[in-house]
């Protein structure tokens, strides 16, 4: 297990994250403009300070070299963007706002996507499974902006029954609205996996074995099926949780959640490169991280693949 | 021997494609006593592996049986499926061909033969841990309370195979049946799990239908024979008889199929029967093996209805049994 973590964090994260922080660093100076383009008015000196002041004035790779010896730090730089305040201490504001969110919306489209997926499988093909193909199709299809607005319209403008936007610490009513419309593609998504690969698993010669020595459906479902007809939505769960909890730039924006979404669209529409980096950053190493987790929890489960 | 386990009349064993209906057994009759054994050979999609669903309620879900199945006088084909679990894997259990797929990969051995202990016998876990690993011991694995705790995948294909039926036989069923058993596995595992359920059915007294395509397993440990085509009886008699004189142009045709070791002539080259069986969708009017049939003449485009003779022997041929017996099998192969 050390050496599985060991292997994992030097061998394959920390290259990886090098690389991401490295394409990203160049690539998003080589989007026009730059973060003070827009200052209007502003005398070449003072100009010249706020370069200074930032770094911008040197050479792109001692920016780049300067910039790592400050990650090594644990240091993600100043906001281009937000004055006197440094990335750290905003996403350190903004990530559990979309944390909540998302882990609320995870947890949601768990508990329905598997348990309609489920349902779907056992009754393939009767009207029970085409209803629930056929809306989580919607559910795949249907934008987040579309569905937002028209949530809003109904439940807070027509019925009245909640805010139509605002956060007010995260209190029940504001997040309805939110992680309805969050976990909507993660629903379908789901189901749609559990489904497929309960039907494959339900066909499989072991569930026969298992029909053959006479032990009803309901224990063969839990004892038998569950566990291998999960698998695929495990690896599917791994980077869907890091999309979910890292903020939706369409739910945020749209509901006025002061989450990690908002700051991602602000970071890249201002050039502010430190933001856009550290967060690209912190998405990219929760994603290692969690396909990491994936990884040792199909070991659990998957008896063939345990991790020694 | 006297006394009738099971009662196969008239079983028909349909599936709705989206081609049409196949029909995968059509007509099939047997008895099998206590204690007896019944070989069941043909070549693939002759309808073997389905009646051995059909009989345990396992078809697939746009399978159809029909006729009856007594089951010491009980028809399983009107039993409800909480009715059929009281029997399946208590009373009436079978045996995979393939051991390498038919354990769960996700369960420890120990919990997939326990399970069966407690659900039908209603035992504690600690007397199912005991009784499973007497089991264990009895189809000769080597250190069985090891192997309890061990994965699926961690067990050679002969041990597989060998806990596959230690778990048909925790409940000693009176009714065991064997689907290809033998053919995943190496010869001399072959010999060895065939002499294991030769002296289980000394032991126990279990009646056994071992469905397979080879004639040598059901010289070893048969009593009589169902050899079949296309969902059809063609021919049933003892084990001996059969052998003997096989009075079917089709048993003809298998046994001459075997591989013989002092083959004299062309030994460089296996016997075969020409031809492939027939599209279950498309039968042909008359016997479905007259196309393939070096013995056919104009009768053979009618139905060839089964007829008992001497005594307890069935065949279903328009040729006469002194026809066949004349035929030499060299005219069989063409």
């Amino acid at each position: 297990m050390l050496k599985f973590i060991f292997r994992r964090v030097f061998l394959e994260a920390l290259p990886t994250l090098l690389v991401l922080i490295t394409v990203t660093f160049f690539l998003i100076r080589l989007a026009p403009g730059g973060p003070f383009s827009s200052e209007a008015n502003v005398p070449p000196e003072v100009m010249a300070a706020i370069a200074a002041k930032y770094r911008l004035d040197q050479p792109v790779w001692q920016q780049y070299l300067g910039y790592l010896a400050d990650l090594a730090r644990g240091d993600f730089g100043p906001s281009f963007k937000y004055k006197d305040f440094s990335v750290n201490d905003l996403v350190y504001a903004a990530a559990p706002v979309s944390f909540r969110l998302g882990i609320m919306a995870f947890i949601v489209a768990m508990l329905i996507g598997i348990s309609a997926g489920i349902t779907a499988a056992l009754k393939q093909n009767t009207w029970v499974d085409y209803a629930v193909m056929g809306v989580s199709m919607v559910g795949v299809v249907l934008p987040n902006f579309v569905l937002a607005p028209v949530l809003a319209l109904v439940f807070a403008i027509w019925l009245k029954w909640l805010p139509a936007g605002g956060w007010e610490g995260g209190a029940l009513a504001y997040v309805v609205l939110p992680v309805a419309v969050l976990c909507k593609h993660y629903i379908s998504v789901i189901a749609r996996i559990t489904r497929g690969s309960m039907i494959e698993v339900l066909s499989s010669p072991f569930i026969r074995t298992a029909r053959a020595k006479g032990l009803p459906m309901g224990y063969i479902l839990r004892r038998h099926a569950m566990k291998p007809a999960l698998l695929p939505v495990i690896s599917y769960l791994g980077p869907a949780f890091v999309g979910i909890i890292t903020g939706s730039v369409v739910v945020e924006t749209f509901f006025g959640i002061p989450g990690i979404g908002q700051l991602f669209v602000n970071g890249a529409l201002n050039r502010d490169y430190p933001m856009v980096l550290g967060l690209t950053i912190l998405v990219g190493a929760l994603t290692i991280f969690f396909n990491a987790v994936v990884d040792i929890l199909y070991g659990f489960i998957d008896p063939r693949i345990r991790i020694h | 021997m006297t006394s009738t386990l099971l009662q196969v009349e008239s079983l028909n064993v349909r599936f709705a494609t989206p081609e049409g209906e196949v029909a995968a057994v059509s007509d099939l009759s047997f008895t099998l006593a206590a204690g007896e054994s019944l070989g069941m050979v043909g070549e693939s999609g002759s309808g073997k592996s389905q009646t051995a669903f059909a009989l345990m309620g396992l078809l697939a879900k746009n399978g159809r049986a029909s006729g009856a199945v007594r089951y010491c006088g009980v028809n399983l084909l009107s039993l409800t499926e909480a009715q059929l679990n009281e029997r399946r894997g208590a009373e009436i259990a079978m045996i995979y061909q393939d051991p390498m797929t038919s354990l769960n990969p996700y369960l420890k051995v120990g919990d997939q033969l326990t399970e069966v202990l407690r659900f039908h016998k209603g035992l504690d876990r600690k007397a199912a841990f005991a009784e499973s690993v007497r089991l264990l011991d009895a189809v000769k694995i080597a250190e069985s309370t090891k192997r309890m705790g061990m994965y699926p995948h961690e067990l050679s294909g002969g041990m597989r195979q060998r806990v596959v039926i230690a778990m048909a036989l925790l409940c000693r069923p009176k009714l065991l049946i064997a689907d290809e058993p033998t053919t995943a596995l190496d010869v001399t595992v072959q010999a060895q799990i065939l002499k294991l359920l030769a002296d289980l059915r000394r032991d126990f007294q279990t009646a056994i239908i071992m469905i397979t395509h080879d004639l040598g397993v059901v010289a070893g440990v048969c009593d009589k024979v169902l050899v079949m085509y296309a969902g059809r009886v063609m021919e049933q008699a003892l084990v001996d008889d059969l052998f003997g004189s096989p009075s079917h142009p089709y048993t003809k045709g298998l046994l001459h199929a075997v591989p013989q070791m002092h083959h004299q002539h062309g030994a460089d080259r296996l016997a075969t029967i020409p031809g492939n069986p027939p599209n279950l969708l498309a039968l042909p009017p008359g016997c479905p093996f007259a196309p393939r049939c070096v013995e056919r003449f104009e009768a053979c485009l009618k139905p060839a209805p089964l007829q008992t003779f001497d005594g307890a022997r069935q065949r279903a041929c328009h040729r006469s049994v002194a026809e066949i017996a004349k035929a030499g099998a060299s005219e069989v192969i063409a």
